[in-house]
């Protein structure tokens, strides 16, 4: 037969993508279980990373997680608990969820409880940075009000630039800020040094060069988490109408040494 | 088995005709994945794997293959083969496979795997073809892990993830260098080695 022909060449090429597909299904078929389980456990390992517990233990990461953290809860915008299943709140999808409107979002909470005894409660966020999806989890104190670790990733940011977002040193940035200023939800505003928000928010420095990605992180935490407000209220997030020394003070002493 | 001309194929890849010291090929990655030695090896070892499965694969094909789509056809063998190994590495390296993450999906467009298919397993029965790929990835591997080993030790001062310089070096003011994390020491620490790479085989020396 001649090689040249174009019978030749389209049924080579059609044959050959057929083998080739068939090989790749299988393949991926075969070790999707396995890669859902990693996949897993690397989002147990965030959300133990926004408590500031490290888990280098691969193979510990599922039972140290089940061991911090108590209860999963779904609550609705009125801050009530409309479920608490096992698990509930951790098979949540992210992705989809922050596309429906307001009212017809699941909202996760994960109800932890460190060595201490204190309780702290996580919350998931989800957004767009600059290339892709980017997402992290926000540990609330039980005051509902100021942030006691957060913990970001990215699908594909710039390294060196937005990628820097999954760095310690931003992260910590985070911790002690307050979402509620004066009794009203403000969440907490990621802006360029020496811009101010201008409804009050607490803020914490961008990323230098990562300005698109910075800002991906600052509307997702104000996009995910104003569903909670209702939530964190009855925690106390307002400060129960006196949000003055008492509250500051209780939330010196909530300070955790890291 | 290893006639002159076999060996010829696996050996020159290592030093005399090395792809990234001689050829100037994969600087790209070369760069990305040698901040430590753990994404290096890895990613060295899924470029052997891929090199050479797909040298054999093509050179097995290489009498049947139209020659009007035949970069096509290499490359359906490269992406296939590629996506093989980023499924292997999500489910049983799933933290290095992070680490790695676009660049393993990138090998597809490593000019050494296009370069050693088109010069190589194109005109070669398997086993040569098997044996030049092999050596090429080694070469390549090569050049990365003396990249990352530097780089490691002295941005970060661990050897996989191990501290190995001691403490009292800290105490005495010593400290880790975090310019040889970035970009740019890859590529100064590729210049040094091809600088002294080509000091040593005076006949890869141009006027």
């Amino acid at each position: 037969m001649n090689k040249n022909s174009n019978t030749y060449q389209i049924l080579y090429a059609a044959v050959m993508v057929l083998l080739v597909g068939t090989v790749l299904a299988f393949i991926y078929m075969a070790l999707k279980p396995k890669q859902n389980e990693n996949i897993a456990n690397d989002t147990r390992k965030q959300i133990l990373s926004a408590l500031h517990i490290g888990a280098d233990d691969d193979a510990k990461i599922k039972e140290t997680y089940e061991k911090y953290i108590i209860q999963d809860l779904l609550v609705d915008l009125e801050g009530n608990i409309v479920d608490s299943a096992q698990n509930v709140a951790f098979d949540v999808p992210m992705k989809k969820n922050v596309k429906l409107p307001k009212e017809e979002r699941l909202l996760p909470v994960m109800k932890c409880k460190l060595d201490d005894g204190s309780i702290k409660y996580v919350l998931p966020v989800y957004g767009a940075g600059l290339w892709g999806p980017i997402w992290g989890y926000i540990a609330v104190n039980a005051d509902g009000n100021s942030i006691y670790g957060a913990n970001f990733s990215h699908e594909g940011e710039t390294p060196g630039l937005g990628a820097r977002i999954t760095e310690q040193a931003f992260q910590d940035l985070f911790v002690d800020k307050h979402l509620f200023v004066e009794g009203e939800f403000k969440s907490v505003a990621v802006l360029k040094k020496g811009q101010k928000t201008t409804n009050g928010a607490e803020q914490i420095d961008a990323l230098t060069g990562a300005t698109i990605t910075s800002r991906g992180v600052s509307d997702m935490m104000a996009d995910c988490l104003a569903p909670y407000e209702a939530f964190l209220k009855k925690l106390g997030g307002d400060g129960g109408a006196q949000c003055t020394a008492d509250a500051v003070e209780s939330e010196t002493n909530d300070n955790q040494p890291e | 088995m290893l006639s002159k001309k076999n060996k010829e194929a696996f050996f020159n890849p290592l030093s005399k005709d090395n792809p990234v010291l001689v050829q100037i090929l994969g600087i790209c990655s070369a760069l990305a994945v040698t901040a430590s030695l753990e994404p290096a090896i890895v990613m060295g070892i899924s470029v052997i794997a891929v090199l050479a499965f797909s040298n054999v694969i093509i050179s097995f094909l290489r009498k049947t293959v139209p020659t009007n789509i035949r970069i096509i056809v290499q490359l359906v063998v490269v992406a296939a083969l590629v996506i093989i190994v980023q499924q292997i590495l999500i489910a049983y390296n799933y933290d290095v496979s992070k680490k790695l993450s676009v660049f393993i999906g990138l090998i597809i467009t490593n000019c050494i795997l296009m370069g050693r298919l088109e010069a190589f397993a194109m005109h070669n029965s398997p086993w040569p073809s098997f044996l030049d790929g092999i050596g090429n990835g080694l070469g390549y591997t090569i050049v990365l892990l003396i990249v990352a080993f530097f780089r490691e030790l002295l941005g970060s001062g661990t050897l996989f993830g191990y501290h190995v310089i001691p403490q009292w070096c800290y105490e005495h003011g010593y400290m880790d260098n975090g310019l040889m994390i970035l970009p740019p020491m890859a590529l100064i620490t590729v210049g040094c080695i091809i600088w002294v790479h080509r000091s040593r085989n005076k006949e890869l020396q141009e006027n």
